[in-house]
């Protein structure tokens, strides 16, 4: 099962902070599953936005790119305001 | 990516003592000429509504940000020769004045301390997974990142290798 987290502003956005997902059929990158995710609506299409939410696989940055496994911990988030 | 410095991570939700993690700095590093303390402080919003009451809240992604904050530091620790490397960061809430953040940099010279701390808190910014909230009377809205910030670790790519 892919473990998903969602952070911050995506958090709120989205109105979920985590779920559990088996890897659906076709989607193979983190840019596939963001693809997936927004299908369930409007307030999901943030997800597709590379400027205004990063990718972490596993914890750490990743690219669009990136190939994902079945088990793979997966964050989205806005980019980070710390210190 | 491997050095010998002692390096000391924390995110935590309780304040810190300055006094103490300045002692542990200096009882970690072996012989130190110098060591550089940053305190980052809650600030007070200005404005229009600067009256009403203000916190500040840190979320972040638990799993993620002690690895993050390691891996800046051991960043610093293979880019000069450090004695000792201590970052501590707060999560939760905090009102103006608060400390939040703090980083301890010790070498046997100035440059390599001062820089290195820099460096920490500019990566630190960008890189961690931290969030920050302001909420002001009853409005609230997350802290935009800033181009400044991202601009600040461009200078430390352009420096790389170089500044011993």
């Amino acid at each position: 099962m892919l473990k998903i987290n969602y952070f911050a502003s995506v958090r709120e956005q989205t109105g979920s902070s985590s779920e559990n997902l088996e890897l659906p059929a076709g989607v193979h990158t983190v840019g596939e599953l963001a693809n997936w995710l927004a299908t369930r609506g409007p307030a999901w299409e943030i997800l597709q936005s590379q400027t205004d939410v990063l990718v972490a696989v596993n914890q750490a940055v990743s690219p669009r790119s990136q190939t994902l496994g079945p088990d793979d911990e997966v964050a989205f988030f806005p980019p980070m305001t710390g210190g | 990516m491997s050095s010998n410095t002692p390096i000391h991570v924390l995110v935590t939700d309780q304040d810190f003592d300055l006094a103490a993690e300045y002692a542990s700095a200096r009882a970690d590093s072996e012989n130190p000429g110098a060591i550089v303390m940053f305190t980052g402080l809650v600030r007070e919003v200005l404005g229009e509504a600067a009256s009403a009451e203000q916190t500040l809240t840190l979320e972040h992604y638990p799993g993620m940000t002690q690895k993050a904050l390691l891996d800046i530091a051991e960043q610093a620790a293979s880019r000069w020769p450090l004695q000792c490397i201590r970052v501590v960061h707060r999560v939760g809430t905090m009102e103006p004045g608060e400390q939040i953040v703090l980083v301890l940099s010790s070498s046997a010279h100035r440059h390599a301390a001062f820089e290195s701390a820099e460096f920490i808190m500019d990566y630190l910014k960008t890189s961690a997974p931290f969030w920050k909230k302001q909420v002001r009377g009853n409005e609230s809205y997350w802290v935009d990142s800033r181009e400044s910030d991202y601009r600040a670790l461009e200078r430390w790519q352009q420096k790389s290798g170089s500044a011993r």
